[in-house]
């Protein structure tokens, strides 16, 4: 249990690496994010070079052109006319190039992220152990990846254009007066000054905002995915009190940020203003020692307004910016979460097609800061043995079949199976040979075909047919309205729990593995179906290794030798009946079992 | 899920009608948000005033005080401390004015934000069970979240597209003032950029109803992949699921850059229309000043307006731009929300008695749509105090029969009589209050063990603790690092199955419900511990008044089959046979059968060996 907060808490760690570092991290993840990065950046810069030209030829015309000391001169109207729509069909063109570029780099970008998130989170162990942080995991794929690109795509261009055109701006102000330019940039280094201040508090804020949605998300789920609870025990007004807490806070924390950026976005005006007054103040005062005519004056107090409006919007993509790096920090401490285990890949080692053997070598398993779960199990079980474990509730049953199966790695002490250790078993090789049945037969909302295809792809109508016949489930499968098309609904909710228990045993079945472990796996099925299940599947067994966990002795009687299992260690093995003449805890158990069956 | 062709349809026929419907939306919002809508575009008009304001302003201090000074080479420090005034002060109102859009624009959002997601969740909890199994998770999850936001989000842009339409008013009051001619070209403008944002709307409409579609595909697919990580995991079928979703989000990929194109078209064009006004007011400004008919002051006075205005006339463009995503996601919000309650409720009350309830199940039948009757003309009665179990094969009905006894779904056709009343005839949470169910598989809140149990009900600990007893969870609940204050959940402790549904139970018997029904509900748990809840509940039992609760089992381990004082055996929806267990033992073979096939199959091997 604790390994799952261990993991979770190793993936909110990623959580606070600084903005640049996940910027910095996200291009590696995403390597389309640097492609082209260059080319776009230098037709950000010509799109923006013509947007300043643009006004300024238009003001050019107003100065010289009309308002000029000689009246109005036509020609050069017509000149600057010229000038200007040529700069537009430039800027229009690069504008294009641009943005359908940048466009094109961030969605490939950041669909490569999402795959790899979703495919990492296969790999995690919180997503077997923690069912509860399933929801939070769903939006680091969807939208919290949604809201990094939006921000790359709309951000990411006024930004771009935003910094290109202060840049411009400033020289162009440089070729006016330079005098004047510094007059310009005192009046906005307070701005750029507290920008730090407001990015930290922004920044906080934010985080306190997505923090309160990961909450109230958690919360909103629960008259959906506990829609059964809240209805028995007709808890709808604490579940709806739940919810309005949630939310209120999810918008008291929203409102706050919101505040915040108003106000750091409504600064960048004030700062406008003051430059305004103090270029035509100062723009006098230089026209007295006749530096500076009127019309340049003019001109300047035009060109600061080309300056306060990206200086304004660029404060506010930095905003945006706080949000959905806060998102990017998210999917990335997902894929900074180390996989508790790792795949050899195509070069591990290939299991044999055949009965396979079990050793386990002193073997020991714990979670993290926890007690160990399972404490020095060292056994050897032949090819082709019928095995069942028992034993009571946290005896470490459980356990023993996830490390069997490589669900979990030993802590200490290995595993091999026909002699290969199984962490240098390629996941391929080691799923096909190797296959585990759980308790909860989980089923995808879709055709009962679809479902059992799980276990082979490639299985066609016949083959399953066959497999269900084998185990004897032909009578169910006619009783059922579609026969394989029927719709099984939602995590196979049309269907009874024992009915998804017969559907994951066929799954295992067509799989065909060469160890098949059972756990608790026909717990729901009624006695009379379970016992004829038993029967299919011992038949089935003949020529493979087999693990069954039960807790019903009938299968531990008919099994070829029985492990009990005592507070992690191996308290007694041998056939039923030897172990029944030994008493124990298997002789309790026994007795138990039998007071019950009368 | 995908969705069905019928609602694409619907979506593409909706997409023209978007505009209307769009501002229908929003006229939704400004109903219910009336004072911050009209705070926040006063801001905004105000902005835009002090906007245009800033070049009169401009105007005031080059004729009165900057050409002045240039031309006489000399000024005062009054009038240059008014140019200061007049600028900061002007910036200052500016600033008031955005912080009182957006902050506005932001209350208003995030309100009606609250307040749908107040409405949607509590339709949830109003609706009948039938109608969310109906729905899928991920779906039902995106509509209280990702849909409810779509739906607002053009509220963002809202006061500053009205500031905007203000400050075009104003503008173009003072340009027809200006000079007629001029003004007529200069207008030109607006239809101009309003076509060209209409035309931008046709085109990428349709793209981003189908990306906010698949948005939905994507999460649902997720949702389920991860709850479905076992088979997952122990298939190795990961490359699979990481394929199936990487066709979606490739898919949305494609969407995306195609809309990025578009757009890439549109900006430029968007953009260049106001200067192109301008520079037409300049043409034609040329030709006026040389006919006398207009001044050169007039031209410039035009061209800045132009030039002011160019750039906030995209904010009606960014809002029109949120329009199709929010008409798509209140849509789908108020598919939710307009799906009539047909649960009725009476206001009969049930007596708090203290003792068992009597539950009459009177020709009852059910049937899922498209299937066989699973029950049929089904009757029995169990009287108070009485322990009764259901046995039958895998798939017979028993667990739709307790969802029936529940109300959790009303019945085809027949009654479900508690004391006598039929439970459609109690008042709301009447029947909860006297009965409870516990299913197959425990939920668990994300919350602490003793929240899990008490429910937010006001129980003393050792209430808690005497049904945690009972359950048999103690043990385990004790040993948690922080007892009864461990938190589940999210970040919380993990559970076995079989203590999970040690929890479920005892969150069942705090409660003291004079009608339990068990729903399996012990088949994680092994054999010994099973026994001790028995006798535990047993135990209780006989410690109270000799009428204790009413209990229904559904059951096939003969230990529990024998806390029954009878047993009713069911079979093709009907109860095939009723009566003690040790009777249908010896009368009936079907039933004998399924309950002794561990024994009989014992029985075999120890024969066979």
């Amino acid at each position: 249990m604790s390994e799952a907060i261990g993991a979770a808490t190793a993936m909110d760690s990623g959580e606070n690496i600084s903005a640049w570092a996940t910027i910095k991290r996200g291009a590696e993840i995403s390597p389309e994010l640097k492609q082209g990065f260059w080319g776009t950046m230098a037709l950000a810069l010509l799109g923006t070079a013509g947007r300043v030209v643009v006004p300024i030829a238009v003001q050019q015309t107003l100065d010289k052109g009309i308002n000029g000391p000689n009246g109005v001169d036509q020609s050069y109207v017509v000149a600057m006319a010229l000038l200007a729509a040529a700069a537009m069909v430039l800027t229009g063109i690069s504008s294009y190039l641009m943005t359908a570029r940048l466009f094109t780099t961030a969605e490939r970008g950041l669909a490569t992220l999402r795959i790899k998130a979703f495919r990492h989170v296969h790999d995690l162990p919180l997503l077997t152990q923690n069912t509860e942080r399933r929801g939070a995991l769903v939006s680091r794929v969807t939208s919290d990846v949604d809201q990094v690109s939006q921000f790359l795509v709309f951000g990411g261009i006024i930004g771009i254009i935003s910094v290109g055109q202060i840049v411009v701006a400033t020289v162009i102000m440089l070729f006016y007066s330079w005098q004047l330019t510094i007059v310009v940039w005192v009046c906005f280094l307070p701005l750029f000054g507290s920008l730090q201040y407001f990015q930290r508090r922004l920044s906080e804020s934010y985080g306190t905002v997505r923090q309160m949605v990961g909450q109230m998300l958690s919360v909103v789920a629960e008259p959906v995915v506990g829609a059964l609870v809240v209805r028995t025990h007709a808890i709808e007004d604490r579940t709806q009190a739940r919810i309005d807490d949630s939310i209120r806070r999810y918008q008291a924390a929203s409102t706050r940020a919101q505040g915040l950026t108003a106000f750091s976005f409504s600064l960048g005006g004030l700062s406008g203003g003051l430059a305004n007054a103090l270029v035509l103040i100062v723009g006098i005062w230089l026209g007295f020692d006749g530096q500076i005519t009127s019309g340049e004056v003019l001109a300047f107090a035009f060109l600061v307004t080309l300056f306060v409006s990206p200086v304004q919007m660029g404060t506010q993509v930095l905003t945006d910016g706080q949000n959905a790096i806060a998102g990017w920090r998210r999917v990335i401490g997902i894929l900074d979460t180390p996989a508790d285990l790792d795949d050899p890949g195509t070069t591990g080692e290939q299991l044999p097609h055949e009965p396979l053997g079990i050793a386990f070598d002193h073997v020991e398993f714990r979670y993290p800061d926890g007690p160990p779960v399972l404490i020095d199990v060292d056994l050897e079980i032949e090819p082709g043995t019928r095995v069942a474990v028992v034993g009571e509730t946290g005896s470490g049953k459980t356990t023993f079949a996830k490390v069997l199966t490589r669900l979990m790695d030993p802590t200490a002490g290995s595993v091999r199976l026909a002699g290969h250790d199984l962490r240098d078993v390629g996941f391929a090789s080691l799923r096909r040979r190797v296959v585990l049945v759980p308790q909860e037969g989980f089923l995808f909302d879709s055709s009962l075909r679809d479902n059992v295809l799980y276990g082979d792809l490639a299985a066609g109508t016949e083959r399953i047919r066959e497999a269900i016949d084998e185990l004897g489930l032909t009578d169910w499968l006619d009783g059922l309205p579609h026969g394989l098309d029927t719709r099984v609904g939602q995590r196979g909710e049309s269907l009874s729990a024992g009915e998804r228990q017969l559907v994951a045993l066929i799954r295992a079945h067509l799989a065909d593995p060469d160890l098949l472990v059972l756990d608790e796996a026909t717990s729901a099925v009624d006695p009379a179906l379970e016992m004829r299940i038993g029967r299919a599947l011992e038949a089935l067994m003949s020529g493979r290794t087999s693990v069954t966990i039960a807790h019903r002795l009938t299968t531990a009687e008919n099994a070829d030798e029985v492990i009990v299992f005592d507070r992690g260690r191996v308290a007694q093995r041998g056939p039923h009946q030897a172990l029944v003449a030994e008493g124990g805890i298997y002789g309790r158990l026994h007795a138990s079992w039998t007071a019950q069956q009368s | 899920m995908s969705t069905d062709p019928a609602t694409d349809d619907t979506l593409v026929d909706a997409s023209r009608t978007t505009l209307m419907d769009g501002f229908r939306v929003l006229g939704v919002a400004i109903r219910r948000e009336p004072w911050v809508f009209t705070l926040s575009t006063l801001g905004s008009v105000l902005f835009g005033a002090l906007t245009v304001a800033d070049a009169w302003v401009l105007g005031w201090s080059t004729d009165h005080v900057l050409l002045p000074a240039f031309r006489t080479g000399e000024t005062s420090a009054g009038l240059l401390w008014a140019v200061l005034a007049l600028f900061v002060g002007v910036a200052i109102l500016r600033a008031v004015g955005i912080v009182a859009r957006r902050l506005g624009a932001g209350v208003m959002q995030y309100r009606m934000q609250a307040a749908y997601r107040r409405e949607v969740t509590s339709q949830y909890l109003r609706l009948p069970m039938a109608w969310h199994q109906r729905h899928p998770t991920g779906q039902l999850l995106s509509n209280a979240n990702a849909d409810v936001e779509a739906a607002w989000a053009p509220i963002a842009p809202l006061p500053m597209a009205v500031g905007t339409v203000a400050m075009m008013a104003i503008a173009v009051a003072q340009m027809l003032l200006v000079d007629l001619t001029m003004a007529v070209v200069g207008l030109m403008v607006f239809p101009l950029v309003t076509v060209a944002t209409l035309t931008y709307q046709h085109f990428s409409s349709p793209l981003f109803t189908r990306i906010q579609a698949l948005r939905a595909e994507l999460s649902e697919i997720a949702h389920e992949s991860f709850d479905g990580a076992m088979v997952v995991k122990t298939l190795g079928r990961e490359a699979e699921e990481t394929e199936r979703f990487a066709a979606k989000a490739n898919e949305l990929r494609d969407l995306g850059i195609r809309v990025g194109r578009i757009r890439a078209v549109f900006d430029p064009i968007l953009e260049a229309i106001p200067s192109l006004g301008v520079l037409a007011v300049l043409g034609v400004g040329v030709y006026q000043i040389q006919h006398g008919n207009a001044g050169a002051g007039d031209v410039v006075t035009i061209a800045y307006l132009l030039t002011i205005v160019a750039f906030p006339i995209r904010s009606i463009g960014w809002l029109l731009g949120e329009f199709p995503r929010s008409v798509v996601g209140f849509r789908r919000v108020h598919r939710v929300l307009d799906e009539p309650v047909r649960t009725t409720y009476g206001d009969a009350t049930l007596a708090a008695t203290g003792t068992g309830a009597r539950l009459e199940v009177d020709r009852l039948g059910f049937g899922y749509p498209g299937g066989a009757a699973l029950l049929d003309e089904l009757s029995f009665t169990v009287e108070p105090g009485q322990t009764v179990a259901i046995v039958g094969e895998t798939a017979a009905g028993k667990s739709t029969l307790t969802t029936l006894l529940t109300r959790l779904v009303d019945p085809g056709t027949g009654r479900v009589l508690v004391d006598g009343t039929d439970v459609r005839d109690l008042a709301p949470g009447q029947l909860a209050g006297h009965a409870a169910l516990v299913p197959q598989t425990a939920f668990l809140f994300d919350d602490t063990v003793r929240g899990n149990v008490t429910l937010g009900e006001d129980v003393s600990d050792e209430d808690v603790w005497a049904a945690l007893r009972t359950a048999q969870a103690d043990g385990f609940v004790a040993a948690l690092p922080h007892g009864l204050d461990s938190r589940l959940g999210e970040r919380g402790t993990t559970l076995s199955g079989g203590q999970r549904q040690r929890l479920s139970l005892a969150r069942a018997l705090v409660r003291h419900p004079r009608l339990l029904i068990l729903d399996d509900a012990t088949s994680a748990v092994d054999p010994e511990v099973e026994a001790r809840i028995l006798a535990a509940m047993r135990s209780t039992r006989a410690d109270a008044d000799a009428a204790g609760s009413t209990l229904v089992l559904i059951a096939y381990r003969k230990a529990t089959i024998a806390l029954a004082d009878e047993v009713l055996f069911l079979a093709d929806g009907r109860i095939a046979d009723r009566g003690a267990h040790e009777d249908l033992l010896l009368r009936n073979p079907a039933y004998a059968h399924l309950v002794n096939a561990y024994e009989t199959t014992a029985a075999e091997v120890v024969a066979g060996e």
